[in-house]
C-alpha cells in the first residue's frame, strides 16, 4: 500500500458532512464539560455550582475569596493554555503528517522543538535576565532551525531532502544543547531540566491574550488549506497534475507550522506525544480528508492536553506531575500499539 | 529576582510592624527553612513541606506539595496556610507571585551556602514566626560553635566528588560542597571549575588530592565503599591509598542549616584522622 494510503490507515470511505459536524459538535461538547470539571478540581476543590457567583458575584467568605483567586489567578489561565497548546500542537502535527506522507511526523521533525529548545537553554545559561528573555529566545530558536532546515531541504526538491535537513537540524541542536548543559551552573541545570519537561504551571493571562488569538487565526489559516494538503497526500506528482503549486504550498504550511509551535514551545516547553497521537484517533474515525480532519483534530488536541493537565493536577495531590511526563506515558504505549497495528 | 526579593523583603518588613498574630499555618518551600523551623521548635506549626525537607523525619510525614523550585501553587493554597517561607531558589517565579495575588504571606530568605546566608535564613524564619529571640540565641550558637573549627584543616588538598547518576560529578567553586571545604580550611583541587562537572579520572590523578569527600548516597550509588574505591579518578590518587575518603551524610554535609557546626566537625575529624 502507499504511504499516502497509509496515512488513512482505514478503508476509504465517504465521510458524509453530516458524520463530521456530528463528530465535531460532540467534542466540543467533551471539550467544555472538560473545561468546565477541570477548572472546578484540583488540590483546591471549587463546587462547580459557585463558579459563577464566583465570578460575578459579590463575595462573602475567605473561602470563596481564595477560591476566586485560586480559580481567576491560577487556574483558568492554565486550563485555557492546555486548550490552546494542544489545539495547536495537533493540528500542526496532523499537516505535517500530510505533508511528509508519514503518520509518524510531527512539529518535532524538522527542528522546531528542538530549536525551541535550544534558544531557551541558551537564554538560561548564557544567562540572560530569565523570564522576559526565555520566551523571545525560544521563538527565535525555532524560527531560526525551521527556516535552516527549509534552506537545506529546498535545494534538491521532494520531502526527504527536507526530512534529512530535519535529522541534522535535530541533531546539531541536541549536541548544543548537551554543551549548554555542560556549561552550566547547578541552579540552571534545574530550570533546563524543568523546562525541558514541559509544563503549563506558569501560565498567565497576558501570555494568553498573545498566545490564544496567535494561534486561533494561525489555526483558522491552516484549516483553509485542505485542498492542498488532500493533494499532497496522493504524492507530489499527482498534486501537480491537479494544479497545486507545491512549492509555495509547502512553503506556507511549513511557515505556519513554524509560527504556531514556536510560541508554543517557548510557553510551555517541550510537551511531545500530543502532535502525533491525537491526529491518528481522529484518522481512525473521520478517514484521511482534510477537510474534516483539521477542524476536529483541533478540538481533539485541545480535549486531550486539557485531559493530560487535569491527571497531572490530581494524581500527587498536593504535588503535580510535569504535563510531558503525563503525555510521554500515555503516549508512548499509545505510539507502540500503533506501530503494531501497521506491521501486521 | 532581585527586585522580587527586595518586594518580599519590604513585605516582610511590613508584617513585623503590622505585629499580627504568630503564624498557626507554615509551609516551608526548601530543606534548609524546614530545618530551622524544627530547630527553633516550632515545627508543630508547619501544615507543607516541599520534597527536599528530609530532615528531621519528622518532615518527610508532612503533606508535600512537590520539589521547591516547581511546587504546586494550588497544592500550597489547598493546605490553607497563613505563611509560606521560601528560599531565593524557590519557582518557578510566577509561582511566588501567584500565592501573593491569592492572599498569602510569602517571606523569601537567602538560599546560598555562606555563613551570612545562613544568619539571614534563621533570623529571617525566626522572626516570621514571632520567635525573634530564640533565632537570636541560635545565630549566636552558631557563630559560637565555629568560630574554633574554621580553617582547621591546614590547606589539605581535598577532592570532593559526588554520584548521584552512576558517574562520578567533581565539586568545583560556586558549590555548596566548595563552601564547606573553605570553611574547613582544606583545599578544593576543583578550584578551577565552576558547579558539578564530570570527573576525569585522568584529571583527578593530576590533581593529586591527598583527602577525598563524599556522601553515602554517593557511595551506594556507586555500589559500596570497596567499589567506590576502585573507581578510576579515584583510586591511584594519595586520598585513595592512605584510605582518607571522608563519607558524610548528604545533608549533614551540604544541608547548610543549622546543624552546620557539627557537619563542619564531622568533615575535619575526618580530614584530620590519621591514614589508616
Amino acid at each position: 500500500m502507499s504511504r499516502g494510503a497509509a496515512l488513512a490507515d482505514t478503508p476509504a470511505r465517504d465521510v458524509t458532512v453530516n458524520k463530521a459536524l456530528c463528530v465535531f459538535l460532540a467534542l466540543c461538547a467533551v471539550l467544555i464539560v472538560l473545561v468546565l470539571v477541570s477548572s472546578s478540581q484540583g488540590a483546591v476543590r471549587i463546587p462547580v455550582t459557585e463558579v459563577p457567583d464566583l465570578l460575578f458575584g459579590d463575595l462573602l467568605s475567605d473561602e470563596e475569596t481564595l477560591w476566586r483567586n485560586v480559580l481567576m489567578e491560577v487556574r483558568l489561565p492554565r486550563v485555557l493554555l492546555a486548550v490552546v497548546a494542544g489545539a495547536g500542537l495537533t493540528v500542526t502535527g496532523t499537516v505535517m503528517q500530510a505533508l511528509f506522507r508519514n503518520p509518524l511526523a510531527e512539529p518535532g521533525l524538522i527542528g522546531i522543538s528542538s530549536g525551541g529548545a535550544l534558544g531557551a537553554v541558551a537564554a538560561i545559561v548564557l544567562g540572560a535576565p530569565t523570564l522576559f528573555w526565555l520566551a523571545p529566545a525560544a521563538f527565535a530558536g525555532s524560527l531560526l532551525a525551521t527556516a535552516a532546515c527549509y534552506a537545506l531541504g529546498r535545494r534538491h526538491p521532494g520531502m526527504s531532502s527536507l526530512l534529512l535537513a530535519g535529522v541534522a537540524i535535530n541533531v546539531i541542536c541536541g549536541s548544543l544543547i548537551g554543551l549548554f548543559t555542560y556549561m552550566a551552573t547547578d541552579t540552571q541545570l534545574r530550570s533546563l531540566t524543568f523546562w525541558n519537561m514541559g509544563s503549563l504551571a506558569g501560565a498567565t493571562w497576558q501570555q494568553l491574550t498573545l498566545l490564544g488569538p496567535w494561534t486561533l487565526i494561525l489555526c483558522l489559516l491552516l484549516l483553509r488549506e485542505w485542498r492542498g494538503l488532500n493533494a499532497l497526500l496522493l504524492g507530489e506528482r499527482e498534486a501537480r497534475h491537479l494544479g497545486f503549486a507545491i512549492e509555495p504550498l509547502r512553503r506556507r504550511l511549513v511557515v505556519l507550522v513554524a509560527l504556531i509551535v514556536g510560541p508554543l514551545v517557548a510557553a510551555t516547553g517541550v510537551i511531545g506525544f500530543v502532535g502525533l497521537v491525537v491526529p491518528h484517533l481522529v484518522r481512525l474515525s473521520l478517514g484521511a480528508d482534510h477537510r474534516w480532519l483539521l477542524p476536529n483534530t483541533v478540538v481533539a488536541g485541545a480535549i486531550a492536553l486539557s485531559l493530560a493537565d487535569w491527571l497531572a493536577r490530581m494524581v500527587v495531590i498536593p504535588a503535580e506531575l510535569p504535563i510531558g511526563m503525563v503525555t510521554s506515558l500515555i503516549g508512548g504505549p499509545f505510539f507502540l500499539w500503533m506501530l503494531t497495528r501497521r506491521m501486521r | 529576582m532581585k527586585r522580587l526579593f527586595c518586594a518580599l523583603w519590604l513585605g516582610l518588613v511590613a508584617t513585623l510592624t503590622h505585629a499580627a498574630d504568630a503564624p498557626r499555618r507554615v509551609v516551608s518551600l526548601g530543606g534548609p527553612l524546614t530545618e530551622i523551623i524544627y530547630a527553633l521548635n516550632a515545627g508543630d506549626r508547619l501544615v507543607g513541606v516541599d520534597a527536599s525537607s528530609l530532615y528531621p523525619p519528622a518532615a518527610t510525614r508532612l503533606p508535600q506539595v512537590g520539589y521547591y523550585r516547581a511546587f504546586s501553587v494550588e497544592g500550597v493554597a489547598a493546605l490553607n496556610p497563613d505563611l509560606i517561607l521560601a528560599t531565593d531558589q524557590a519557582g518557578p517565579p510566577a509561582a511566588l507571585k501567584q500565592l501573593q495575588s491569592l492572599g498569602k504571606r510569602v517571606i523569601v530568605l537567602p538560599g546560598d551556602a555562606t555563613l551570612d546566608a545562613l544568619e539571614q535564613r534563621v533570623h529571617g524564619v525566626a522572626q516570621a514566626l514571632g520567635l525573634k529571640d530564640d533565632g537570636g540565641k541560635m545565630v549566636a550558637q552558631i557563630r559560637q560553635q565555629i568560630a574554633p573549627l574554621q580553617g582547621k584543616a591546614g590547606g589539605l588538598k581535598t577532592l570532593l566528588v559526588m554520584n548521584r547518576t552512576g558517574k562520578l560529578e567533581g565539586a568545583g567553586t560556586d558549590t555548596t560542597a566548595d563552601a564547606m571545604l573553605q570553611l574547613a580550611g582544606a583545599r578544593n583541587v576543583l578550584a578551577t571549575q565552576k558547579g558539578y562537572k564530570p570527573l576525569s579520572a585522568e584529571a583527578a590523578l593530576l590533581l593529586a588530592p591527598q583527602a577525598i569527600v563524599t556522601t553515602s548516597m554517593s557511595i551506594t550509588a556507586s555500589g559500596g565503599l570497596d567499589a567506590f574505591l576502585a573507581l578510576p579518578g579515584v583510586a591511584g590518587t594519595p586520598a585513595a591509598r592512605a584510605h582518607r575518603v571522608v563519607v558524610m551524610d548528604d545533608l549533614l554535609l551540604l544541608g547548610f542549616g543549622p546543624r552546620l557546626p557539627e557537619g563542619l566537625r564531622t568533615l575535619q575529624n575526618g580530614l584530620l584522622a590519621p591514614a589508616s
